[in-house]
């Protein structure tokens, strides 16, 4: 198939970007759409251009490192997958596709589909975790039995692979669903409650100082999270964090 | 033992470690303080390491060349992670895990080594679970367990389809923690582009800002290599696309020997390449193989006709196919080990009865689960005469809360539904077995620099069993590593910092930016993507599952040769002090060249077959790998001398004293 691609070009941080246009033939409809851009980068490096950067490393959908806004939607027009899981059955003969970056203030451009997440480490760093020491001699691990609902349902909150595509949907650029679910992911299991309330309060308060936006309830980022995160943790997360405050 | 000194402390098995722990030296909490170390890669035993010793008090730097420590390919392993637990009370324990992973890699790894991964591999669920991983569950509230090939207990723990991601996740989560008390300083996006030794010791890195281009000198008074495998040799893998050997390879030409770098593990269940685009391939997690039953045609003529499009695979009769495994093995059927069940698919593939249109496809089928599920839910239910069409739907279900991500992946893939057509699979490069050579104490031939991981060679001889890789990377990091380099630091504790305005970093450095701007200004012919798809070919085709001395001897000087032109000719656009992910691949790709030559030699010179390394001139009457063990009971460990074919071998025997080496059969 032709296609036409709108590509955002960017060359450093610093530096201003824009929109450059491409035509591209021979694609098949069973590449993947990162192995349409290797084509297009494989040409445009014969013609002696830089190649497009993008973040990509598993192709397998699990890694998160894959993050393009394709016609206007973040992992393009699919539901429940990463960029790196489209393929081009997906487009037709003579389509424009519009490629872009994540676009959020706490996400900045590094080179054109490049952004910086390392927003969402600092927020894990600030409480995303068990304070438990490497000892091997914790208890063992079936002395606390967990029922399976909530297991599950831990599970389901911890499938997020970070990839952003949450904050890059939604209108306020809000890292809401990604906090929620590492926030719900502790707070349904057992080992995780002694550290609850310092958890959310710590989490909430990084996520703010990185400059994502508030939440509006609007719901883009369940359609686009590649891993089907569900609102439920945004809820839960919401009463963690009052019932945190009040417990001040 | 020559120079090759494995310092396996005496004693009887099953005492070694615990006695080992007990008798090296340890530095005591404020001495710590002033201690360095330098940790390159984040996966699983490089992350676990990190914050282990920054917990233990050690300073910490860590290095990846991912945006995140979260994102290295330890996350993409699916099926689980094993552990002696004996949660199932089927007779498993810690001495049959030992065994079962020294038989599964075909009598090639180091007794005392495994023996000391089954011990601490209960510690790792404990710890695991009391970090909040969330592994799968039964209704009772206790931890769920599943069967893996090459073994008759099931002592898998797992997270669905995810339990890679999860565990790591959870280093990651001992990282920030570390991170945020200051204990690890995170250098995310860097690459370790050379080794700094001083003295003979490891005491720092070369590193490059992959953001910026600039080229930076870290120190430390240890050096970790935790950088993973080198399967992206091939270039079509089911590893992430920015693996690579760096690290180790720059460690090697340093003086670390390579050990085993033949020994390959090519896993049965990946989909199969559909053409000449193809960048990776991806993996079937092997607990599909739990519930699947693979299959060819037994005529030839259904097999064409099934290629040509003119038969579905649903309307061969039962009689009409061959479920090869389990006519070959039947104590073991679909869940034979890796190597076993790999070269069987290419045996009836090479034999003409492939499925799909490039030949090189065998069968996947859940039909028989779906049903024997769906009738076992349906007594379950109450059912008493449930029809065919209910029957399936239920099993379905079951399978689809068992599989449901490795199926909707798959469909993604390949465009059609595995619940209605069975899966096509073929092998595909996944593991690398072989790598930096490493004493008990995890040390390589460098003093002070360390190999966790898949980066080492230690426990998985020629062959890993499944959901072993998981289970050693957070050994080795969360349980060996941070205590045996205890052992070598205590004699540091007066050192200082060690500074890097010296000869030896400036050396190193020089060493690093000629490099670059070598690859930089051959403006030559053709993409780093070229040479790379060019070195895969060879080394699939004449280093894949099948090798022979012929067609090794003409691998070597195919890929001297290409390597040659590959520096002459490359071209690398863009320029090297700012982001350039063709400088990047560029430099790994030129490693891949040299290691791939290394590869073929040891290949090579290891004339038997065992586990992953299948000499045809090696094998059985019935087609099974012959072993020789009276002359290739050793670790190949190579030293480097400058030009990959001129690397000098040195042997270090194995002995085995607690388990009968016998011909490994799963028949």
């Amino acid at each position: 198939m032709k296609l036409f691609l709108k590509i955002w070009r960017q060359k450093n941080a610093s530096t201003k970007g824009k929109m450059m246009e491409y035509t591209l033939e021979g694609i098949e409809s069973d590449m993947s759409f990162l192995e349409m851009l290797d084509v297009l980068n494989e040409d445009l490096i014969a013609r002696g251009e830089e190649p497009v950067e993008f973040d990509h490393d598993c192709r397998e959908g699990i890694c998160g490192t894959c993050s393009l806004m394709i016609n206007g939607r973040p992992h393009g027009p699919d539901s429940r997958i990463t960029v790196c899981q489209l393929h081009m059955r997906s487009f037709n003969d003579g389509d424009t596709i519009v490629i872009e970056p994540w676009r959020a203030k706490a996400f900045p451009v590094i080179k054109d589909l490049i952004v910086d997440r390392t927003a969402f480490d600092r927020i894990q760093q600030a409480g995303g975790y068990i304070s438990v020491n490497t000892s091997g001699r914790p208890v063992d691990a079936n002395a606390i039995p967990i029922e399976k609902d909530a297991a599950d349902a831990s599970f389901n909150a911890a499938t997020c692979i970070g990839c952003g595509a949450c904050v890059a949907a939604c209108k306020n650029a809000s890292a809401m669903l990604f906090t929620s679910a590492k926030v719900s992911q502790f707070a349904l299991l057992p080992q995780g409650q002694v550290e609850a309330a310092d958890r959310v309060l710590n989490m909430v308060r990084q996520m703010d100082l990185e400059g994502f936006g508030n939440c509006t309830n609007t719901g883009a980022c369940e359609v686009e999270c590649p891993k089907g995160i569900s609102l439920e943790n945004i809820a839960r997360m919401n009463r963690e964090y009052l019932a945190a405050s009040v417990k001040g | 033992m020559g120079v090759l000194d494995s310092k396996v402390p005496s004693g009887p098995l099953a005492d070694k470690w615990t006695k080992h722990k007990n008798e090296i030296e340890l530095v005591n909490p404020a001495n710590k303080r002033n201690i360095d170390v330098i940790v390159v890669g984040t996966g699983l035993a490089g992350g676990s390491a990190a914050a282990t010793m920054a917990e233990l008090g050690y300073n910490v730097k860590t290095f990846c060349y991912q945006d995140s420590p979260r994102r290295a390919h330890s996350i993409a392993a699916q099926g689980g992670v094993n552990a002696a637990k004996n949660y199932q009370g089927d007779g498993d324990s810690v001495y049959r895990l030992f065994y079962d992973t020294v038989k599964g890699g075909d009598y090639r790894s180091r007794e005392a080594n495994v023996h000391r991964l089954a011990e601490v591999s209960t510690n790792i669920i404990d710890q695991c679970v009391a970090q909040g991983v969330p592994f799968a569950r039964e209704y009772g509230g206790l931890l769920d367990n599943r069967s893996f090939g090459g073994v008759l207990v099931s002592r898998t723990f797992y997270a669905k389809g995810q339990t890679g991601q999860q565990l790591l996740l959870g280093a990651y989560a001992a990282m920030n923690r570390q991170i945020q008390r200051g204990k690890i300083k995170s250098y995310t996006r860097h690459e370790m582009l050379d080794l700094v030794l001083v003295d003979g010791k490891a005491r720092g890195i070369i590193a490059r800002n992959l953001v910026t281009g600039e080229i930076e000198r870290h120190s430390a008074h240890a050096v970790v290599i935790a950088s993973g495998g080198y399967g992206n040799l091939f270039f079509l893998s089911t590893y992430c696309m920015g693996a690579n050997v760096m690290a180790a390879w720059k460690a090697h030409k340093r003086g670390a020997f390579f050990a085993n770098p033949c020994f390959t593990q090519i896993h049965p269940t990946c989909i199969p390449v559909s053409g000449d685009h193809q960048s990776k391939l991806t993996l079937m997690s092997e607990s599909l193989r739990n519930d699947g039953r693979i299959w060819v045609p037994k005529k030839l003529e259904d097999a064409k006709a099934i290629r040509e499009g003119k038969l579905k695979p649903t309307d061969l009769a039962e009689e009409d196919r061959d479920y090869y495994l389990e006519r070959r093995y039947p104590a073991f059927g679909n869940l034979v080990p890796r190597d076993v069940a790999s070269r069987a698919a290419k045996e009836r593939c090479d034999a003409g009865y492939g499925v799909n249109k490039t030949g090189e496809a065998v069968y996947l089928d859940f039909d028989a689960a779906i049903m024997r599920y769906g009738r076992e839910k349906a007594l379950t239910s109450g059912m008493k005469n449930p029809d065919d069409k209910t029957v399936r739907k239920l099993g379905e279900e079951v399978v689809e809360a068992k599989y449901g991500n490795l199926f909707q992946m798959y469909e993604k893939i390949v465009d059609q539904n595995p619940y209605k057509t069975p899966m096509m699979i073929y092998p595909a490069v996944h593991y690398t077995m072989g790598g930096l050579w490493v004493d008990y104490n995890l040390m390589t031939t460098i003093p002070g620099c360390y190999a966790a991981g898949e980066a080492n060679f230690s426990d998985h001889g020629a062959n890993r069993l499944g959901a072993s890789a998981l289970m050693q990377g957070l050994a080795d990091g969360y349980f060996v590593l941070p205590y045996t380099i205890g052992d070598y630091l205590s004699d540091d504790i007066r050192t200082g910092p060690i500074p890097t305005e010296t000869p030896e970093f400036e050396e190193a450095e020089n060493n690093v930016r000629e490099r670059i701007q070598k690859l930089m200004s051959a403006k030559g012919e053709h993409s780093v993507d070229y040479y790379h798809k060019k070195l895969g070919k060879i080394m699939w085709n004449k280093c894949g599952m099948a090798r022979n001395a012929k067609e090794l001897q003409e691998a070597m000087d195919e890929i001297a040769e290409l390597r040659k032109d590959f520096w002459a000719n490359v071209k690398v656009t863009g320029v090297a002090d700012g982001k350039n992910q063709e400088l990047e691949k560029a430099g790994r790709v030129a490693d891949f060249l040299e290691l791939g030559e290394l590869f073929a030699m040891d290949a090579l010179e290891r004339n038997e077959s065992c586990g992953g390394h299948f000499r045809e001139e090696y094998q059985t009457p019935e087609g099974e790998a012959l072993r020789d063990d009276k002359n290739f009971t050793f670790v190949s460990a190579w030293e480097y001398k400058g030009d990959p074919r001129k690397a000098k071998l040195h042997k270090e025997e194995l002995v085995y004293e607690n388990i009968e080496v016998k011909t490994r059969s799963y028949k």
